[in-house]
């Protein structure tokens, strides 16, 4: 997925207007902690300073500018969120006379064995944010067409990485993107050591937009529905194939994609079919985006529901833990999410 | 620095120091700061009538104020000068053009409020077409914004950007954020900071925040030139502005330019913006107009007297003109955008 974002950005500098790319370590020589950025020509290093690399970004996009800036870890972007606010409301406060195109993108959630401040996820903080527009990728291929719309978007668009994935090989290829993945990895990955000669020998990728606020129904069935984004969109994808080999229960599994706006098309329909839904993230329980989701479920779909309809989330805790057991018992696992699955479908309507 | 000739002061202008304001200059920015003030005092007045809710202003920063705006470079795009303003800059916005009636809309909270469509407070400016983005009430995000827009301008042109803020704001970690972008050896950015020293906090002194006596002192750390000006001598605000302006314009380098004003009516009607017997740099001014002989006194009470009932009449234009509707909530909210299923055109409520 790592290379996908990398990609898009290419493609952004080229075809796009992108003129900065900009964050800790995002230029030369590393490119990105999780080299989402090597080898990009507009890409450069900024101080240790989430709140001037939020407050830049924004000045260059009153400028004419269009900016693509990085917190590294969205677990470092709490001290930003009234900057954060402040570009959302630029455009309703103002009346309407300013257009703030910038993307911040920005790996959430847990799987890397992160610990405390490398595991947060940030999209129900995010989806407060009225006037940002919020996606998040669950494979590559996504992640290039949801980059390309965030960067194509006059509007303020974050892009939520699901760090657990960004090392993800997909099962469908970008357009114009070499199918031997290690030619790709031969053209576009930076050498170990120095790399100071280095330049990147871009694949001539294609336009490819995967618009803001619509859904991808992954699996078609008729015994629940599943929504799900980021991280725990393959568990769940993987937990209803499962079940589908065991009882022959079929699911509706359906990658939001975009937190805000979502797609409450694709996820009402599907629980008008079904009756039955489960929402799956892994931020923390209170105030949780899914409740959002479930509310509106609740209040337009109460009548159409044969059983309680459920979220199943992260644990509200301070953080995850180092040791394996924590993170494992935090947040939602395959097996919790077969379990929840499983109990959905099962219960008597 | 225009030369001292022979000639005498009063048929020249006024003079502070070796620095000497040409007579149709000094007119012209008392005009600026008598209409500023009125507008301001008609605003607290309407604050406290019911006519609005809230007050916040800059009496006591139009002699500065008034400098700074009739030497931007001014217009639309990065070749020209970006203002990160904060909520005492009305002066600068009438010396760059601003109609009185435009404050008043925004205190009267109308549709027609060019600045944020009766949404925002009073004072909180937004115009694209002079590069002044949107005012904002949360102390000193400016500064953290202030080097991106002149990032973009060190690629073209030679505009600059200028970031105001209070004294009391500069304990805000986005001064020093602004300090520290606009300072990066061989990333040097065009901005001058401007702070605007009233010694006030809301009910916090200076004396009791800072241990420094100026914010530009802590430029040094950064390499950043600096110059304290009293800000309530228009003479003085005007080469200051004009000396800083042009160290930003030619080396594309930071400058930090402070002003020692006064705060007229306190922080805002939050305090019942009572009159404080600081001193009151339209009154000095005048005092010192007329020493000049630049002006007389019936010429003093013209210019009020016009400046009153142009206020007087935006008013009551104001008053007339449309005010927001519940349909009107939600707009504005995004941009249009073809890559957006939902929300194409603007917001229109929850997908």
């Amino acid at each position: 997925m790592v290379q996908a974002v990398r990609l898009a950005l290419h493609y952004g500098e080229e075809n796009l207007g992108v003129t900065d790319v900009f964050g800790e370590d995002v230029g030369p020589p590393l490119g990105g902690v999780f080299t989402a950025t090597q080898g990009l020509k507009t890409a450069w290093n900024t101080p240790l300073d989430e709140r001037g690399i939020v407050g830049t970004a924004m000045g260059i996009a009153y400028a004419g500018g269009r900016p693509v800036c990085e917190i590294q870890f969205c677990d470092y972007g709490f001290n930003t969120i009234d900057l954060l606010k402040v570009a959302g409301n630029q455009r309703w406060a103002g009346g309407g006379g300013w257009e703030l195109p910038l993307v911040l993108m920005t790996p959430s959630g847990s799987g890397i064995r992160g610990s405390l401040y490398h595991s947060h996820s940030f999209e129900s903080w995010a989806s407060r944010l009225a006037g940002w527009k919020i996606v998040m990728p669950s494979n590559p291929l996504d992640a290039y067409g949801l980059m390309l719309s965030a960067i194509a978007d006059p509007n303020p668009v974050m892009v939520l990485l699901p760090k657990a994935l960004l090392r993800l090989k997909g099962d469908k290829l970008i357009p114009g993107e070499p199918a031997d993945p290690d030619k790709l990895k031969s053209m576009i990955d930076a050498p170990v050591g120095d790399r100071s000669r280095w330049k990147p020998n871009w694949p001539d990728v294609k336009e490819f937009f995967i618009p803001i606020g619509t859904a991808s129904v992954v699996r078609e069935g008729d015994s629940a529905t599943v929504v799900s984004y980021g991280r725990t969109l393959p568990l769940c994808v993987q937990a209803a194939d499962s079940i589908r080999k065991q009882s022959g229960a079929t699911f509706d599994v359906i990658d939001l994609r975009s937190i805000f706006p979502y797609d409450w098309k694709a996820v009402s329909a599907s629980v008008e079919k079904t009756g039955r839904i489960l929402i799956v993230n892994e931020d923390t329980e209170v105030t949780n985006f899914g409740e959002h989701l479930l509310r509106r479920v609740i209040d337009e779909h109460f009548y159409d529901l044969v059983v309680r309809p459920r979220v199943l989330f992260g644990r509200h805790l301070p953080g995850i833990g180092l040791n394996p057991v924590y993170e494992q018992n935090s947040v939602p696992q395959l097996a919790s999410i077969t379990t929840a699955l499983a109990d959905l479908m099962s219960e008597e309507a | 620095m225009p030369k001292k000739n022979s000639m005498p002061v009063k048929d020249r202008g006024v003079e502070t120091g070796d620095e000497i304001l040409s007579a149709e200059r000094c007119l012209q920015i008392h005009r600026i700061m008598v209409r500023a003030r009125a507008m301001e005092e008609r605003m607290i007045k309407m604050s406290k009538s019911g006519e609005g809710f809230f007050w916040i202003g800059g009496p006591g920063e139009e002699a500065f104020n008034a400098c700074l705006g009739l030497q931007i470079k001014k217009g639309q795009g990065p070749t020209f000068d970006f203002l990160h303003l904060h909520y005492r800059n009305s002066a600068t916005m009438i010396a760059m053009g601003m109609e009185l009636i435009d404050g008043i809309r925004q205190m009267g909270m109308t549709w027609t409020d060019p600045f944020s469509a009766g949404r925002n407070f009073p004072s909180h400016f937004s115009r694209k077409e002079w590069n002044v983005v949107p005012v904002s009430s949360v102390i000193e995000v400016q500064f953290a914004m202030a080097p991106g827009t002149a990032l973009v301008q060190k690629r073209h042109g030679d505009g600059v950007t200028i970031v105001v803020g209070g004294d009391a704001g500069a304990a805000e970690g986005d001064f020093t954020t602004c300090m520290l972008w606009s300072s990066r050896p061989g990333n040097e950015l065009p901005v001058l900071m401007i702070t605007m020293n009233n010694g006030w906090g809301i009910s916090t002194a200076h004396c009791t925040q800072h241990s420094c006596e100026h914010t530009i002192e802590r430029g040094k750390a950064y390499g950043i030139a600096g110059e304290v000006v009293d800000g309530n001598d228009p003479v003085a605000s005007w080469f200051a502005i004009e000396r800083a302006l042009r160290y930003v314009r030619s080396t594309r380098s930071p400058f930090m330019l402070e002003a020692m004003v006064s705060r007229l009516h306190g922080h805002s009607s939050s305090s019942g913006a009572p009159r404080s017997a600081d001193p009151d740099c339209l009154a000095l001014f005048e005092e010192r107009l007329l020493s000049a002989n630049v002006i007389d006194r019936p010429g003093l009470e013209r210019v009020h007297r016009e400046a009153r009932q142009e206020v007087d009449a935006a008013v009551e234009k104001a008053g007339q003109e449309k005010k927001p509707t519940p349909a009107e909530i939600e707009k504005f909210t995004y941009a249009p955008s073809a890559v957006d299923a939902v929300y194409p055109d603007d917001y229109t409520g929850l997908p």
